[in-house]
C-alpha cells in the first residue's frame, strides 16, 4: 500500500478521566502524513499536542477513531518509532555514546557491536558532536544534549520520528542551529516526521505541512502547505512569502486561542 | 599524595587528636574522678586488659549489623518497588510503615526477647533490620514514583518491558537516593544491634561489653567501648560512601 499515508489519524477522539469527570482533549482529529513528509503541529498550550504524540507512539489508546501507522492500526508501542522530547532525558550515568546506543539494546538489530558504534558515531558526527562520545550528559550544554537525544531517536532507523517541542527550551540561536541540524539529518536519513512546536518560524522552516490545532478539545483547524524554492536557508524566513505564511498561521493561532472569531471558509482550511 | 588526598586524611586525623586533647584537658581541669568521666589516657589500659574481648565483641556487633542491614536492603528495596510502581499499594502501605517506624524500638526489644527466647543472634539481626529498613523503602519508592514519565516513554515507545525499564532506567536513576538512605540506615542498624546487645540478658557484642562495664562500675571500660563503637560506625559509614562512589559516582557534581 504505497498510496497509504505513513501516519494517518481518522476521527480521533480522546478524553482523559480526571477527578472532575472526563476532560475531552481531542475531537474528530484528522491528519494524514505521507511517507517521507515532515509535518509540524502547532496549537494553543494544553490543547492536546502531547496527547497526540502519545497516541501515535502507541503509549496509549484513543477512545474513538483510528491511529494508523504504515497501514496498520496502532495497538501498542512499535519499535519503528523514534521519539524526542523537550527534556532530552539522557541517562546521566551513561556516556553520550551509550545513550545513543540505548534503543539498539531494545530493538532487535543485525548490526554487530562495532557496526552499532560506527552508526552512532556517524550520527554524532552529523549533528556536530564528534569528540563528545565519551562525555557524560552533565558535561554538555542544553543544545548539545538535545543533539544527542536526536541521535538516540533515530539510531535504530525508525520509519516515524516524533518530536514533542524538542527545541522549546533552547535559546534562539541554538534553536536555529538545531533547525539546520534537523535538515542535515533529513537529508541523510529517510523518516516521516511529526514535530510539535510553539514556534511558527520553526514550523515553516522545517515542515512540508503545518497543522494548526484548535483549542481543547483539539481538532485540525487549519492546514498550510509550505513550499520554498530549493534548499531551505534561514534567509528564507525573511522573505515576503514567509512573512505571509507566518501571518496566516499567527491569525489561525489567535482563532484557536479564541481571541478572534473563526472566519475560515474553504481555501486551505481543514 | 595530592593536596586533596592530604586534606582528606590529615584534616580529620588532626580533628580527632584535637578532640581527644580537649577531652583530656576538660577532665584534668575539673579534676573529675574516673567514675564521673574517664579521660582518654585511662582508656588505653582498658583496651590492653580486655583486648581479646574487644576483638570478639566488635566482630559480633559488626556481622550482626551488616546482616540486619543486608535484610533491610533486600526487604526495603522490595517494599519500595511495590510502593513505587503501584499507587494503590503506596496508599495502603505508607501509613502502616510510618506507624511501624514511629514505634520506639526500645519497646520492641523485650517483646522480641520474649518471643524468641535465647535466639540472641536472630533477635539482634532482626532489630537492626527493623530499625533500618524504613529509610530504604521510602527512598526507593520516592525514587521510582518521581521518575519523569519521559524517561519511561523513551524505552516504552520501543516496546521495552517493565522489567527492562526498571533495570535500565528506574534502578540506576534511583541509586543516588538509595545510597543517601543507606547512609542513614547503616547508622540506624548499628544502633539497633547495640540496643539489643545492651538490653537483652546474656547478650554478646560491644553492647554487652558496655553493659558488663556498667555492672562492674568499670567506667574506663564503658568509655573505651563507646570509642570503639564510634570507630566502627565511622568504618561502616565510609564503606557505604565508598560503594556510593563506585555505583552512583555519576551523580556527584563535578568540581570545575
Ligand atoms: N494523564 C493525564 N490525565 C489527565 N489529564 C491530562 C493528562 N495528560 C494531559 N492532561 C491534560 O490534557 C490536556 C492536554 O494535554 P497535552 O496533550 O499535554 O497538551 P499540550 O501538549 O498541547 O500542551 C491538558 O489540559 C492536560 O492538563
Ligand atoms: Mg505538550
Amino acid at each position: 500500500m504505497t498510496d497509504m499515508p505513513q501516519i494517518a489519524l481518522r476521527n480521533v477522539t480522546h478524553a482523559y478521566k480526571t477527578d472532575d469527570g472526563p476532560l475531552p482533549v481531542l475531537r474528530d482529529l484528522n491528519i494524514d502524513i505521507p511517507e517521507g513528509e515532515f509535518c509540524a503541529v502547532v496549537g494553543p498550550s494544553g490543547c492536546g499536542k502531547s496527547t497526540l504524540t502519545r497516541l501515535i507512539a502507541g503509549l496509549m489508546r484513543a477512545d474513538e477513531g483510528d491511529v494508523i501507522l504504515h497501514g496498520e492500526m496502532v495497538k501498542g508501542p512499535k519499535n519503528t518509532v523514534g521519539m524526542a522530547f523537550q527534556n532530552p532525558v539522557l541517562l546521566e550515568w551513561r556516556t553520550i555514546m551509550d545513550n545513543v546506543l540505548l534503543p539498539l539494546e531494545i530493538v532487535p538489530t543485525k548490526l554487530t557491536k562495532a557496526q552499532q558504534r560506527e552508526r552512532a558515531m556517524s550520527l554524532l558526527e552529523l549533528v556536530g558532536l564528534r569528540g563528545f562520545e565519551d562525555k557524560r550528559p552533565s558535561e554538555l550544554s542544553g543544545g548539545m544534549r538535545q543533539r544527542a537525544s536526536l541521535c538516540r531517536a533515530i539510531v535504530h532507523k525508525p520509519e516515524v520520528l516524533i518530536l514533542d517541542e524538542p527545541f522549546g527550551a533552547l535559546d534562539a540561536f541554538t534553536r536555529e542551529d538545531l533547525w539546520q541540524t534537523m535538515h542535515n539529518l533529513r537529508a541523510e536519513e529517510p523518516f516521516t516526521a511529526l514535530l510539535i512546536t510553539h514556534d511558527l518560524r520553526e514550523s515553516i522552516f522545517l515542515a512540508d505541512e503545518v497543522v494548526v490545532l484548535s483549542g481543547r478539545p483539539a481538532t485540525a483547524q487549519y492546514k498550510l502547505k509550505v513550499t520554498f524554492e530549493g534548499e531551505r536557508k534561514l534567509d528564507d524566513l525573511y522573505t515576503q512569502k514567509a512573512t505571509d505564511m507566518l501571518s496566516i498561521l499567527r491569525h489561525q493561532i489567535e482563532i484557536a486561542q479564541g481571541r478572534v472569531p473563526n472566519d475560515n471558509s474553504g481555501g486551505e482550511a481543514a | 599524595m595530592s593536596r586533596r588526598q592530604f586534606n582528606q586524611i590529615l584534616v580529620p586525623t588532626i580533628a580527632v587528636v584535637v578532640f581527644l586533647l580537649l577531652w583530656e584537658l576538660l577532665v584534668w581541669a575539673n579534676g573529675w574522678p574516673n567514675y564521673v568521666m574517664a579521660s582518654p589516657s585511662d582508656l588505653w589500659p582498658a583496651y590492653v586488659r580486655f583486648s581479646g574481648l574487644f576483638v570478639e565483641a566488635s566482630w559480633e556487633t559488626l556481622w550482626r549489623t551488616v546482616a540486619g542491614l543486608g535484610l533491610a536492603i533486600i526487604f526495603g528495596t522490595l517494599i519500595g518497588m511495590i510502593m513505587g510502581f503501584s499507587r494503590t499499594m503506596r496508599d495502603a502501605l505508607y501509613p502502616l510503615l510510618v506507624g511501624f517506624n514511629a514505634i520506639p524500638k526500645a519497646t520492641v526489644v523485650p517483646i522480641m526477647a520474649l518471643l524468641f527466647v535465647g535466639q540472641h543472634d536472630f533477635n539482634t539481626v532482626m532489630l537492626a533490620f527493623m530499625i533500618s529498613f524504613f529509610p530504604i523503602a521510602v527512598s526507593v519508592s520516592i525514587g521510582l514514583s518521581t521518575l519523569e514519565p519521559e524517561y519511561r516513554d523513551i524505552l516504552r515507545s520501543l516496546g521495552a518491558s517493565k522489567l527492562t525499564i526498571f533495570w535500565k532506567i528506574a534502578l540506576p536513576k534511583t541509586l543516588p537516593e538509595f545510597f543517601g538512605a543507606l547512609k542513614v540506615a547503616v547508622t540506624l542498624a548499628f544502633i539497633g544491634t547495640n540496643l539489643m546487645e545492651i538490653v537483652s540478658p546474656h547478650g554478646r557484642g560491644l553492647g554487652a561489653l558496655f553493659d558488663s562495664g556498667k555492672t562492674n562500675s568499670d567506667y574506663p571500660l564503658m568509655f573505651a567501648v563507646l570509642i570503639v563503637l564510634a570507630a566502627l560506625g565511622i568504618l561502616l559509614f565510609y564503606v557505604v560512601v565508598f560503594l556510593e562512589r563506585i555505583f552512583a559516582g555519576w551523580a556527584e557534581r563535578r568540581e570545575t
